[in-house]
């Protein structure tokens, strides 16, 4: 019953708990030559965040994330918005979003160094290609849950199409589109990560591949930690912020079902 | 019918601009064969079937991690749909799932399983297990709680309430839970083998690629690329036929 009361009182909280005993609990089943307990991977990750090579990777990933994250984001939201404002266009493309969601990008990846190289560009678009898709998806479903009653007051009003985006699609469609880029955010992280794993010399990515190679577990699990930490916590952010958008406290605008 | 023309220009288009310009050699042949090229090339590795363990590797190593994954994931499901505490314990879990990237942990597969299937496989039911579980949830929700009521009065057995009331309710987000699985675990596993394993599609791919072998690498990206999206559309031309006859009927 105590149980019951903390996990309802602090769910987040308890969960974390779990996870930390139950990784400690793998340790001791699979020995000290695959994993590292959770205390001395926290200690050996706070170690690694005092050297200045350490952060040269961090900001390395840090750039190239943002960057493929803004491609995404201003790509995906073009793409969306300019076939959600046409029927024909969205029934033509949507199937082509919808199977470039399904596709293992990881097997573009080497078209992608081939075009770019290896190094930066490579990086951000290997980013970019994961983070475009599910914008687009987002923004173009967006669209079409838009109550035509408002569209139809727009073009009553005579807007010209840029005053119509600004003051009616994009506010009406704002939850939904955060929702994409939320998705979007998650998946442009994984996708530089692994793009740094294959195409490049510097960034988080690529201290992992190298630490596979050699066997450093302490490497493998603390940055591993700190790339789930920070995805997490953004995520977590990013949800709050999302579920605030779609149940906004005591506005006037409910969307009708 | 306009549309379906519409969708062949939107096809066709660009692949002919594409096989033009790399038959002018504004690409160079070295980034990107011609279309034309790859397609004949896909034939030829089909046919001379050197592939063809990779191939039956990769689809037996992908079809294990749905099967895995549908069947954890709905008993799982089920299991935290009956237990409050448990399903508000892993509420955080579901929500920040797929934000991780699950490949960082690849590497410590790799370490404790060995450079066997293993670590594929369970990359691919990882990552297609947890969306399983969130449509089984999403699934049993949907049946109104009046019918589970019902189901009792009338003494229904176990095996005749999940066919004649969950079943009906819960099995058009029970498909989309496998819809999901399956995309997933083909994103998994293919991932998995062209990170670190000597086996299958993804494997071939970064080895045609590391040897700079065009003439395999595209013909091979192009059938896991068919592969995919052939899957997906079927799925989901079948997903769309049970629903409009749901709807009629």
């Amino acid at each position: 019953m105590m149980m019951r009361r903390i996990i309802y009182a602090h769910p987040a909280l308890s969960f974390v708990v779990t996870l930390l005993v139950l990784w400690q609990i793998v340790y001791w089943l699979v020995g000290p030559n695959a994993l590292l307990p959770p205390v001395e991977t926290v200690v050996y990750l706070a170690r690694l965040l005092q050297t200045a090579r350490f952060w040269g990777h961090i900001s390395e990933t840090g750039t190239a994330f943002v960057v493929a994250l803004a491609i995404s984001v201003v790509a995906g939201l073009a793409t969306g918005l300019a076939l959600g404002m046409n029927r024909t266009m969205a029934e033509v493309f949507e199937p082509f979003l919808l199977a470039g969601n399904s596709v293992p990008k990881i097997a573009l990846y080497p078209i992608v160094l081939l075009i770019f190289g290896i190094g930066m560009p490579a990086k951000i678009a290997f980013g970019a290609i994961h983070g475009v898709v599910p914008v687009a998806i987002f923004t173009l479903a967006a669209c079409n849950n838009v109550p035509r009653i408002l569209l139809r007051a727009a073009s009553t009003m005579q807007l010209t199409r840029w005053d119509m985006i600004r003051s009616v699609l994009l506010p009406a469609a704002l939850p939904d589109i955060f929702s994409g880029i939320r998705i979007g955010f998650s998946l442009t992280l994984i996708g530089t990560i692994l793009g740094e794993m294959f195409g490049s010399q510097r960034g988080l990515g690529y201290l992992l591949m190298t630490a596979i190679g050699l066997h450093n577990v302490q490497v493998i699990m603390s940055v591993t930690l700190l790339l789930v930490l920070v995805a997490a916590t953004a995520n977590t952010v990013l949800l709050q912020q999302d579920r605030r958008l779609r149940n906004p406290g005591g506005t006037s605008f409910q969307k009708p079902d | 019918m306009r549309i379906v023309f519409y969708r062949l220009v939107a096809v066709f288009l660009p692949l002919t601009l594409l096989e033009i310009l790399c038959r002018e050699h504004v690409i160079k042949p070295l980034i990107l064969p011609p279309p034309s090229r790859i397609l004949l090339g896909l034939w030829a590795v089909i046919a001379n079937g050197a592939f063809n363990a990779a191939i039956v590797k990769t689809l037996a190593n992908v079809g294990l991690a749905i099967v895995l994954a549908v069947v954890v994931g709905i008993a799982a499901g089920a299991a935290i749909h009956r237990s409050r505490p448990l399903r508000t314990l892993l509420e955080p879990l579901f929500s920040t799932y797929y934000a991780i990237p699950i490949y960082a942990f690849y590497p410590l597969f790799i370490v404790v399983f060995g450079l066997g299937d293993t670590p594929q496989v369970l990359i691919g039911f990882m990552l297609a297990v947890v969306s399983m579980i969130v449509s089984t949830l999403a699934g049993l929700d949907s049946v109104p709680a009046v019918l589970g009521k019902t189901a009792r009065v009338m003494q229904l057995g176990a095996v005749e309430t999940v066919r004649s009331v969950t079943m009906p309710y819960a099995a058009p987000y029970l498909f989309t839970g496998v819809k999901l699985a399956i995309a997933y675990a083909f994103i998994g596993v293919i991932g998995a083998e062209f990170i670190m394993s000597g086996t299958g599609l993804g494997y071939e791919i970064r080895f045609a690629y590391d040897n700079l072998d065009n003439d395999v690498m595209y013909p091979l990206i192009l059938l896991i690329l068919l592969i995919a999206v052939a899957v997906n559309m079927s799925l989901d031309h079948w997903d769309r036929a049970l629903r409009s006859r749901r709807e009629r009927g």
